[in-house]
C-alpha cells in the first residue's frame, strides 16, 4: 500500500500521541519532558505542517480506519481545507512547542509529565478534528480535544479562580457540543450513515438546512468565542499557562472556524444569503465589542484574549461575506471573500500565539500579570521586547505586517459589495466596512497600549530590575512565530496561491491565478487594486536607511545623556506614567453604554483615598445570571422528588412500572 | 510596464515633497500671522529651524531605548512612502502599484504608532498623556479618513490613487454629493490628524492642553528635527491627498512630460490656496477641549460614512 499524505498526517498525530504517553514514564520529571519530549513534538508539528503543505495541493484522499465500534468505523478525510489548518496547526505548534520546552521550568498543581500527555493529546485531537470524515469521529475528537484543553486550562488547580475558570469554559464547550450534535442530526436527515459523504450527497430542504446551520453557528461560536457566547475566553485564556493560551487562541479557535466552513460550504453546501447577514452582524459585534473591551483591561492575558475575541469577529465577518456572495452566486467574490478570512485565520493563528508567548516570558521574569506593575521591560528583555513589537504591528493590521495583507483583503472584498442584487444589503454593507475600519484602528490603540505599558517607560516597580531575559527555547519559539508573521506578510501572493485549491473546491473560484506573480496582488483585477507589501517594505527601510545616513554624513552624532525633562516638575516618579486604566480611560468614555461601569472615588477628605473603578460586560447581567438563576431554580424543583429515603424511591420505580405497563403495551 | 516618466515623475515626486513640505508649513504659518495681526516669521523659517536643530547636540534620557533613537528616522521614513504613492504631478507613478489608498491610511497609522511608543518611551508623565490623546484621535480619525476615500473609490471602481485622480480628473462633470460629505468629512480629519486647531494647537507649549507635542517632548537635535520635517510632510501629503480628491485637476496623465512640467505651479497655486485656507479655519475657530474631541471626530466619522451611503443611494 502506497502512503498517502493522509497516512502521514495520521503517523503524526500517533507521534504526539506516544510523545503524550511517554511523559509517563517519568512523570514528576521537568527534564525528561522539557528537554526532550517537547523538542520532538516540536518536530512532529513542523513535519505535519510539511506533509499538509504538499497536501493542499493534492486531491482529496479518503480512508477507513480500523478503529471505532462495531458496525461504525472512523472515516478519515483529508482534502485542501483541512490540509491548509492542519498546516496552521503544525505550524503553529512547532514554535510553541519550542518555546514550551523552555516554558515549563516548575510547576504548581499538574505534574510535568501529564501536562505533557495533556499537550500532546489536545494537539493530536485537533488534527483529528481536521481529518475526521464521519459526524462520530468528528464529535469523539472534539471532545477529547474540550477535555484535554480543560485539564490544561486548570494546570494550576490549586487556585479556586482557576478551577471557577475551568468549569466555566468546560460549561460552554459542552453547550456547544450539544449543539453541533444536534446539527449534525439535522443533517443526518433520519438515516443512519453517520459519514460526510452521506451528507454531501443529500440535498436537505430550505427550512433543514437554516436549522443546521444556525445550530452549526452556535455550536461553533460557543467554540470560537463569538458574542454573546465568548465570556469563557476571558476567563479561560488567562488561567492557562502561557503555551497553552497560545495554542487555545491561535488553534483551537481556528477548529471552530474550520468546523463552520466544513459544515457550511461543504455539507450543505448551498447557503441562502441571508445566512452570511447573521454571520456577518454576530462578527462585527464581536469585533466591535471585543476591541473595546480588550481597551479597558488591566490584564495582559486578558487583554489578548478580548483581541481574540475581535479577531474572531473579523473572521466571522469575513465568512459571513462570503455566504452572501455565494448565496446570491457570485463566485468570484465569494473566494476572493474566503481568501480573506482564511488569511486572517492563518495571521491570527501566528500573531496571537507570539504575544501570548511573550506575555508568558513577562510572567516569567517578573511574576506579573497585571500592566499596573510592568513597564520598562524593553530594557531587561529587548529580544521578547522587540518580537512583540512585530506582533503589535502586526494584530494592528499595519502595513507591511500580515495583519494588514488579510485586512486589506476583506475591505477590498467589502468595496466589491455594491454590486449585490439587493437594495438593503447595498446599504448595509458599507456601513459594516466602517465597523471594521473602526475595529482595525481600535486595535492600534489597544497594542500602543499593550506594548507601551509593558516595555517602554519605566519600571513601575522597583523589583522588575531583577527581570531576566527569556531563556534560549523561548527565544527560539518567539523568533519562529516572528519571522512567520514576517514572511506571511510580505508574501501574499504565495499564501493566496495557497488558498486557491480550497476556494475552488468550495466557491468554484479562485484569485490565485488573478494575483500578478509574487511581488503584487491584485484581486478581481490590477486595476481596481493591487497591492505589493514587499515593496513598500523595501522603498521604506531604503528611505529610513539613507535618511539615517545622510544625517550622519552632514551632522556629527553626538549625543548627551541626562534626566528626562519633567516640564518643571522637580520629582516625578515611575508612578506618575499613564496607568493602564488611563489609557484605557478614552475608550471607556466614548464607548460607555458597552460597559457596566462601577467607581469608587475617595471622599475630599479621605485619610487614605483609594479609587477603584471596574468595567464589566453587562451580558453577564443580562444573559447569564438570568440563565443561571433560572437553572437553580429548577434544580431545586429535583430535590422535592429527593427525599433520601429508600421507601420513596421504591414508590418512585413502582409508580413508573405501572405507568409503563398502562401506556407501552 | 515601467515608463522612464513614470520613474522621473515618481522620483521629482518624492524629491519635491521632502523638499517641499517645510515651505508649505512656512506659509500656513505666515498667513495665520497676517490674519493675526502680526509680523509675520520668513517664508523659510521652517528651514532655518530644522538646520538649527540638526547642528544642535542631542539630549537623551537616561532610560531611552533603541526605538526611541529609531523612531524619528521610521516615522520620517513612513511619511515618504506615503508621500510617493499620492499623485501630484503625474498619475503614472510605479508606486501605485505596490500601494493603493488603504495601504496610505495603513503607512500613515504606523507612523502614529511609532509616535506614540516613543512618547511612551521615556516615561514622563506627559509623554505617555499625549501618547494616549494622539490614539483617541486616531481610531477615530483613521475610519474616518478610510471611509472618504472609500467614497472617492466607488465612485472611480478603484482604490488606487493615481485611478482616482485620473477618474475625478478627467471625467464630464458630475455633481456628486457624497463628495460634498466626504470633503467636508476629509477637512475635519485633517484638522485633528495635523494637531491644527481646533482639536490640537501646533504653537501651543501650555503642557496641559498639548496633544503632539506632549509625545515629542523628550526629543532634541537632530531626532527632533527628524520629527518636525516628519510632522510638515505629513500636513503636505494630507493637503496633497486632499487635491487629489476634490482638485484633482492639472495632474498630468502618463507619459505626458509637457503636462508633468506644467503640473508643478498648478501644484504651487494649488498648495497655496490650500494653505491660505487652513490659516483661516484656524483663525475662525476656537480650541475645544480634548473631550469634546471624540464628538468632533465622530461627526467626521459619521459624515463619511453617510458620504458612501449616499453615493451607494443616489450615484449609483
Amino acid at each position: 500500500m502506497l502512503a498517502t499524505p493522509l497516512h502521514d498526517v495520521l503517523a503524526a498525530v500517533c507521534a504526539w500521541l506516544a510523545i503524550g504517553a511517554l511523559g509517563l514514564l517519568r512523570v514528576g520529571s521537568i527534564g525528561w519532558a522539557t528537554r526532550i519530549l517537547y523538542p520532538a513534538g516540536a518536530i512532529v508539528g513542523l513535519g505535519l505542517a510539511a506533509i499538509a503543505l504538499r497536501a493542499i495541493f493534492e486531491p482529496a484522499a479518503s480512508m477507513v480506519l480500523p478503529l471505532g465500534l462495531p458496525d461504525l468505523p472512523l472515516h478519515a478525510r483529508l482534502d485542501a481545507l483541512s490540509a491548509f489548518f492542519l498546516l496552521l496547526l503544525g505550524a503553529v505548534s512547532a514554535g510553541v512547542s519550542v518555546y514550551a520546552g523552555g516554558y515549563f521550568r516548575q510547576t504548581q498543581g499538574t505534574p510535568p509529565g501529564l501536562i505533557c500527555l495533556y499537550f500532546h493529546v489536545f494537539l493530536a485531537s485537533m488534527a483529528l478534528v481536521m481529518v475526521a470524515d464521519d459526524a462520530y469521529f468528528f464529535m469523539l475528537a472534539w471532545e477529547t480535544m474540550a477535555l484535554s484543553s480543560f485539564f490544561l486550562v486548570t494546570c494550576d488547580h490549586d487556585q479556586a479562580e482557576i478551577r471557577r475558570a475551568g468549569y466555566l469554559y468546560l460549561l460552554i464547550a459542552h453547550l456547544g457540543a450539544i449543539t453541533i450534535l444536534l446539527c449534525f442530526g439535522a443533517l443526518l436527515a433520519g438515516a443512519g450513515d453517520y459519514t460526510f459523504e452521506h451528507m454531501r450527497s443529500l440535498q436537505p430542504s430550505a427550512a433543514w438546512a437554516t436549522a443546521a446551520f444556525l445550530l452549526a453557528l452556535l455550536g461553533f461560536g460557543a467554540k470560537a468565542g463569538i458574542v454573546p457566547l465568548h465570556v469563557w475566553l476571558p476567563e479561560a485564556h488567562p488561567a492557562a499557562p502561557s503555551p497553552v493560551s497560545a495554542l487555545l487562541s491561535a488553534v483551537m479557535l481556528k477548529t471552530a472556524i474550520y468546523g463552520l466552513i466544513r459544515v457550511t460550504l461543504d455539507l450543505i453546501g448551498s447557503p441562502l444569503w441571508w445566512w452570511g447577514v447573521i454571520a456577518l452582524t454576530l462578527g462585527l459585534v464581536s469585533a466591535l465589542g471585543g476591541i473595546v473591551f480588550a481597551a479597558v483591561q488591566t490584564d495582559m492575558k486578558r487583554l489578548l484574549a478580548y483581541s481574540s475575541i475581535e479577531n474572531v469577529g473579523l473572521i466571522f465577518a469575513g465568512f459571513g461575506l462570503t455566504l452572501i456572495f455565494h448565496g446570491f452566486g457570485m463566485g468570484a467574490l465569494a473566494a476572493l471573500a474566503l481568501t480573506a478570512t482564511l488569511y486572517h485565520c492563518l495571521n491570527h493563528a501566528f500573531y496571537k500565539s507570539l504575544l501570548f508567548l511573550c506575555t508568558g516570558s513577562v510572567l516569567h521574569a517578573t511574576r506579573e500579570r497585571s500592566l499596573g506593575r510592568l513597564g520598562g521591560l524593553i530594557h531587561r528583555m529587548p529580544w521578547v521586547a522587540w518580537c512583540a513589537l512585530i506582533g503589535t504591528i502586526a494584530i494592528a493590521g499595519l502595513p507591511p505586517s500580515n495583519g494588514f495583507a488579510s485586512e486589506w483583503l476583506l475591505l477590498q472584498a467589502f468595496l466589491f459589495t455594491p454590486g449585490l442584487p439587493h437594495g438593503y444589503l447595498n446599504m448595509l454593507v458599507p456601513v459594516a466596512a466602517a465597523a471594521v475600519a473602526l475595529t482595525a484602528a481600535l486595535s492600534g490603540y489597544v497594542m500602543v497600549k499593550f506594548f507601551g505599558v509593558v516595555f517602554l517607560g519605566q519600571h513601575r516597580e522597583a523589583r522588575l530590575v531583577e527581570a531576566h531575559e527569556a531563556g534560549i527555547w523561548e527565544r527560539a519559539g518567539l523568533a519562529w512565530l516572528a519571522a512567520a508573521c514576517l514572511f506571511l506578510g510580505l508574501v501574499p501572493a504565495t499564501v493566496i496561491g495557497l488558498l486557491e485549491p480550497i476556494t475552488r473546491t468550495l466557491t468554484g473560484y479562485g484569485i490565485g491565478n488573478l494575483a500578478q506573480g509574487w511581488l503584487f496582488i491584485a484581486p478581481i483585477s490590477a486595476e481596481r487594486a493591487s497591492y505589493s507589501p514587499l515593496l513598500v517594505f523595501v522603498v521604506t527601510a531604503l528611505l529610513v536607511v539613507a535618511a539615517w545616513l545622510l544625517v550622519r554624513a552632514f551632522y556629527h552624532g553626538r549625543v548627551r545623556r541626562a534626566a528626562p525633562w519633567g516640564c518643571g516638575f522637580p520629582n516625578q516618579d515611575a508612578r506618575m506614567q499613564d496607568s493602564a486604566e488611563g489609557f484605557g480611560q478614552p475608550v471607556r468614555q466614548v464607548f460607555e453604554p458597552f460597559f457596566r461601569l462601577e467607581q469608587h472615588a475617595p471622599a475630599p477628605d479621605d485619610a487614605r483615598p483609594r479609587y477603584s473603578e471596574s468595567a464589566e460586560d453587562h451580558l453577564w447581567y443580562w444573559l447569564y445570571l438570568p440563565v443561571a438563576r433560572g437553572v437553580e431554580r429548577l434544580t431545586a424543583l429535583v430535590t422535592l422528588l429527593q427525599r433520601g429515603r429508600i421507601s420513596v424511591y421504591l414508590a418512585y420505580s413502582f409508580a413508573t412500572l405501572l405507568a409503563l405497563l398502562l401506556f407501552v403495551r | 510596464m515601467i515608463s522612464l516618466s513614470g520613474v522621473v515623475a515618481q522620483f521629482t515626486e518624492l524629491v519635491l515633497a521632502v523638499l517641499l513640505a517645510p515651505l508649505l508649513t512656512g506659509w500656513v504659518n505666515q498667513c495665520r500671522a497676517w490674519l493675526q495681526n502680526k509680523s509675520a516669521p520668513p517664508l523659510l523659517q521652517p528651514y532655518r529651524m530644522l538646520a538649527k536643530l540638526f547642528q544642535k547636540e542631542v539630549v537623551l534620557a537616561h532610560n531611552a531605548s533603541p526605538l526611541f533613537r529609531a523612531a524619528p528616522y521610521l516615522i520620517f521614513g513612513c511619511l515618504c512612502t506615503a508621500a510617493a504613492i499620492v499623485p501630484t504631478l503625474g498619475t503614472d507613478l510605479p508606486l501605485n502599484a505596490a500601494a493603493d489608498a488603504i495601504a496610505l491610511v495603513g503607512l500613515l497609522a504606523l507612523a502614529r504608532l511609532f509616535t506614540a511608543l516613543a512618547g511612551m518611551d521615556v516615561g514622563t508623565a506627559f509623554g505617555s498623556l499625549g501618547a494616549r490623546r494622539e490614539m483617541l484621535v486616531g481610531f477615530l480619525a483613521e475610519p474616518a479618513l478610510l471611509m472618504v476615500l472609500f467614497t472617492a473609490s466607488l465612485i472611480s471602481n478603484s482604490t488606487s490613487l493615481a485611478t482616482i485622480a485620473e477618474t475625478l480628473a478627467h471625467k464630464e462633470f458630475v455633481i456628486h454629493p457624497s463628495l460634498a460629505f466626504a470633503g467636508i468629512a476629509f477637512t475635519m480629519v485633517s484638522l485633528a490628524e495635523n494637531a491644527r486647531i481646533p482639536v490640537d494647537n501646533p504653537a501651543t507649549h501650555l503642557e496641559l492642553t498639548m496633544i503632539h507635542e506632549a509625545m515629542v517632548l523628550e526629543y532634541s537635535g537632530r531626532h527632533l528635527a527628524m520629527i518636525e520635517w516628519a510632522v510638515s510632510l505629513k500636513l503636505f501629503v494630507y493637503s496633497c491627498i486632499g487635491l487629489v480628491l476634490f482638485l484633482p485637476f492639472g495632474i498630468a496623465g502618463g507619459g505626458d512630460w509637457l503636462g508633468l512640467v506644467l503640473a508643478l505651479p498648478a501644484l504651487l497655486a494649488k498648495l497655496a490656496a490650500g494653505g491660505a485656507l487652513l490659516a483661516l479655519i484656524e483663525m475662525l475657530s476656537a480650541k475645544m477641549r480634548i473631550f469634546r474631541a471624540p464628538e468632533f471626530l465622530g461627526t467626521a466619522f459619521l459624515l463619511a460614512v453617510l458620504a458612501v451611503l449616499v453615493h451607494v443611494l443616489l450615484e449609483r
